[in-house]
């Protein structure tokens, strides 16, 4: 079967970047974009269907095994990972690859998710002392301690604008760990944080959910960590009122 | 100035603000590391290409062992340490072994007090079998277990990123080493977003994980391993050490550019692999060894499927029968195994045994180091999977984990103890467009063919020969220098493996097949003198008293 990929080439920031249609055949219903990649730039020499020698594509990956997010981009319009999809999804053989759009980029597929990490950084997603996971908060802390940061669900989101208050799922996420154990004024400190960079941002409308190419259950952590924040305020004002 | 006490390392450090460490690699090692030095006050660089979160060590699935005894067993540091030292067949350094098993509670319980979700039974961690070992003695968390301590190391360390001591240089890859009369006075690194150079001072500690660029397609593991760091080492004067001890890990399947694990997890949980002869299922580990089966060390396990494959009474492919594990095992344990074989393979393992075969999955040989992380070259250290350390000639499952923190605390320590002067430097280039940013995945297919085909599970002297004279060849004509250095240090494991003319753990000599304790119970070490590689053997250490 023959593939056309469309890809964006860009050479920089500074430079004007274009879709350039390059030819892929394979046999195997299985091949993933990344094993597409990969071959084209392997080859000696990378020519689109217009037969001009390209440089090598910009993309980054690292495990092909969808497990570390190193790989996100837009196929067809749709923020995945390139490891997680194949070929054979394109219904005419036909597909269009692009960077994340929503991050500064770098050269052809390749994007700076820097802003993921401030963010982290910004919320100061660390405990001060021990913490720990036990029988009964351990899946919470299990499935929060799942995101990739690959960025698919900002991408989405109508409410992230990278630098703005609202840091999104890539935040929540990994923030539940922490909330899920966590015990004491720091605690509270950072379901305050929370509450800001998260809960009062999100406007639910979910179309993060099925975005997730890990899986992970968003919509269960979110609501489980902003019940641990309204609770929070919850006694807080209650205190208070006494 | 602020005093801390360099965690679980048992080092008093007092040099805060003094200077910079600079590590190469932010996976499990290098974090360790970092956050080892973040709590005693001293500052670090943390360098990789991607950030953690696409380390290698986010794909480590099994567990990380520990004798946390939380199963009733009676299980104690001593068959830890015991169990390492037999898998390895007596290779490793019994001293680094011992500190390595009788501090392994201590690391685990670290790793859990820093909220990593462990799967847990009244609050404490539980442990599973594993391979080579009579013990449950591996903490888990379902097949993820590496992806949640790498969460819960870069949450912690990112306290000390917020510190200052700890800065990021999260798109960065090495380039070079400042090496001069055998000390180490930093790096040079390339900064991918930028294309500019940066020079930093310091002492470097190497953590960049195993060299998958020799074996293009036939590794487990992640694409950023190229094995660049320790190749560039390797030409500027470290010693290499035990390189010809590679692990096949017994089941993968291919996907493509690379293979793809199924977790020996699978069979401590129950997994069985068996090959059809004369048209029945033969299992044959079972029928083999009795008493471990399917749980035999991992180079027992490649060699007997390499074996059974070539069987002419036998049908070819080795299967792997998971049909039998109760439903509750698929959910809490292995359901993210259970997802690859279905995404990858169309598989469900849970309905229809999945098609095996072994492929590389863990480089026990690597940068030559002492019990305390040291080089041959001063101010050099290197932990983690680059290291050559612990393992000896074939590692335990579980133990990988363990060994990447626990040298990662070793190695900080020692390089906080060794600082010498106030050498925080730190410059910049102009932007330049030629520095590329995507590199070759692999070396060229001529060379890697080589390398596959005489490095694989059953080796021959005759062959190796060959591959070590064509090698050399295709190093003569090889004009770019990230190739060049990459096989020559594809040479010096050739070498290691011609050099070793006997059969122990991970390499099989046909022409060898005895073990030969007399000769070879010795490290091989090779170095490069910038035209020829040295290959010897060098004597293990005695295991001191306690
Ligand atoms: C699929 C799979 C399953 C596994 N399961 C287990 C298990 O259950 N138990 C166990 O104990 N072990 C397991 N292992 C092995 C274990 O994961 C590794 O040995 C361990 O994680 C290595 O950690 P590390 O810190 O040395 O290296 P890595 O985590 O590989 O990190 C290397 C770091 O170095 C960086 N780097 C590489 N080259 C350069 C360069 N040139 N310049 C700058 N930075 C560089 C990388 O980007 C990365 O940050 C498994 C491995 C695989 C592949
Ligand atoms: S629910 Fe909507 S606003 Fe909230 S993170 Fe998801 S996409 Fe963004
Ligand atoms: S929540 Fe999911 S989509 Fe968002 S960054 Fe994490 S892994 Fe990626
Ligand atoms: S390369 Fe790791 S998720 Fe795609």
């Amino acid at each position: 079967m023959k593939y056309l990929l469309e890809i964006w080439r860009q050479k920089n920031r500074d430079t004007a970047g274009s879709y350039r249609t390059y030819m892929y055949e394979t046999d195997s219903a299985s091949v993933t974009v990344a094993a597409a990649l990969s071959e084209l730039n392997e080859k000696n020499e990378l020519t689109d269907t217009d037969g001009n020698i390209t440089e090598r594509i910009a993309w980054e990956c690292s495990c092909l095994q969808k497990k570390c997010g190193a790989c996100a981009m837009l196929i067809d319009g749709r923020p995945c990972l390139a490891c997680d999809t194949r070929l054979s999804e394109s219904k005419k053989g036909r597909l269009r690859i692009e960077p994340l759009r929503k991050f500064p980029i770098i050269a052809d597929l390749m994007v700076d998710r820097q802003i993921i990490f401030d963010d982290l950084m910004k919320m100061q997603l660390w405990a001060e002392s021990d913490i720990f996971a036990d029988d009964r908060n351990n899946s919470v802390m299990y499935e929060a301690s799942r995101c990739l940061q690959c960025g698919c669900c900002l991408e989405v989101c109508p409410n992230f604008a990278a630098g703005g208050g609202f840091y999104g799922m890539s935040a929540m996420v990994p923030a539940s760990r922490l909330i899920a154990a966590m015990k004491g004024r720091s605690a509270n400190d950072l379901k305050k944080r929370y509450g800001r960079a998260v809960t009062d941002g999100c406007g639910k409308s979910l179309a993060c959910r099925n975005i997730c190419p890990a899986g992970i259950d968003i919509e269960g952590l979110m609501a489980r960590s902003n019940a641990a924040v309204l609770w929070r305020l919850f006694s807080g004002l209650r205190d208070k009122n006494q | 100035m602020k005093k801390r006490n360099g965690s679980g390392c048992g080092f008093e450090i007092d040099l805060s603000g003094k200077t910079a460490v600079n590590i190469v690699g932010a996976g499990l090692a290098g974090l360790s590391a970092a956050l080892t030095l973040g709590r005693a006050g001293v500052r670090c660089r943390l360098i990789s290409p991607m950030p953690s979160e696409r380390a290698q060590s986010v794909m480590a699935e099994g567990g990380i062992n520990a004798s946390l005894d939380t199963m009733g067993e009676n299980d104690s540091p001593v068959q830890h340490f015991e169990d390492t030292m037999r898998g390895g067949v007596y290779l490793a350094d019994p001293n680094s072994v011992w500190n390595l098993c009788s501090k392994a509670p201590e690391t685990v319980n670290m790793l859990f007090s820093l909220g990593a979700a462990l799967r847990t039974e009244n609050g404490r961690p539980v442990l599973r079998n594993f391979g080579g070992q009579k013990k449950k003695r591996t903490a888990y968390a379902k097949s993820s277990t590496g992806k949640i301590l790498m969460t819960a190391l870069t949450d912690a360390v990112r306290r000390y990123e917020a510190e200052g001591l700890v800065k990021r240089y999260p798109h960065h890859r090495l380039a070079s080493l400042e090496i001069n009369d055998g000390e180490c006075t930093g790096l040079k690194v390339i900064d991918l977003h930028k294309r500019t150079v940066i020079s930093l001072s310091g002492s470097v500690i190497l953590a960049s994980g195993g060299m998958n660029s020799l074996f293009p397609g036939m590794t487990t593991g992640s694409a950023l391993n190229t094995g660049d760091a320790a190749a560039l080492a390797f030409v500027s004067g470290v010693e290499i050490a035990n390189p010809e001890f590679i692990q096949y890990h017994p089941t993968t399947f291919p996907i493509t550019g690379k293979r793809c694990l199924v977790s020996e997890a699978a069979r401590g949980e129950g997994g069985r692999l068996f090959i059809l002869r004369n048209g029945k299922p033969w299992y044959f580990m079972e029928e083999k060894y009795p008493e471990l089966g399917n749980l035999m060390p991992r180079d027992v396990v490649s060699r007997e499927i390499e074996i059974v494959k070539n069987d002419k009474n036998c049908g070819g492919k080795v299967f792997l029968d998971m049909t039998g594990l109760d439903r509750s095992v698929w959910e809490n344990k292995l359901s993210d195994l259970r997802d690859e074989c279905i995404g990858y393979l169309g598989t469900d393992p849970a309905e229809k045994p999945v098609e095996v075969s072994p492929g590389i999955h863990y480089y026990m040989g690597g940068i030559n180091v002492d019990e305390h992380h040291r080089t041959n070259i001063s101010r050099l250290y290197a932990a983690g999977e680059c290291a050559c350390q612990y393992h000896g000639a074939n590692r335990l499952g579980g133990n990988s984990m363990l060994g990447a923190v626990f040298g990662g605390q070793v190695a900080a320590g020692t390089a906080a103890s060794e600082i010498i002067a106030d050498n925080t430097g730190e410059e910049e280039s102009e932007p330049d467009e030629k520095i590329a940013i995507m590199q070759p995945v692999g070396i060229p297919e001529r060379a890697a063919r080589i390398m596959r085909d005489s490095l694989g599970i059953f080796r021959d002297g005759e062959r190796l020969y060959g591959a070590v004279k064509e090698m050399q060849s295709l190093i003569d004509s090889e004009n770019d220098t990230l190739q060049r250095n990459r096989m020559i240090l594809g040479k010096a494991v050739l070498l290691g493996a011609l050099n070793r003319k006997e059969s122990r753990g991970a390499h099989t000599r046909t022409d060898y097949p005895e073990r030969d304790d007399e000769n070879f119970r010795k490290t091989t070490v090779a170095v490069f003198d910038g035209k020829e590689i040295k290959v010897g053997l060098r004597d293990i250490p005695e295991k001191r008293g306690e």
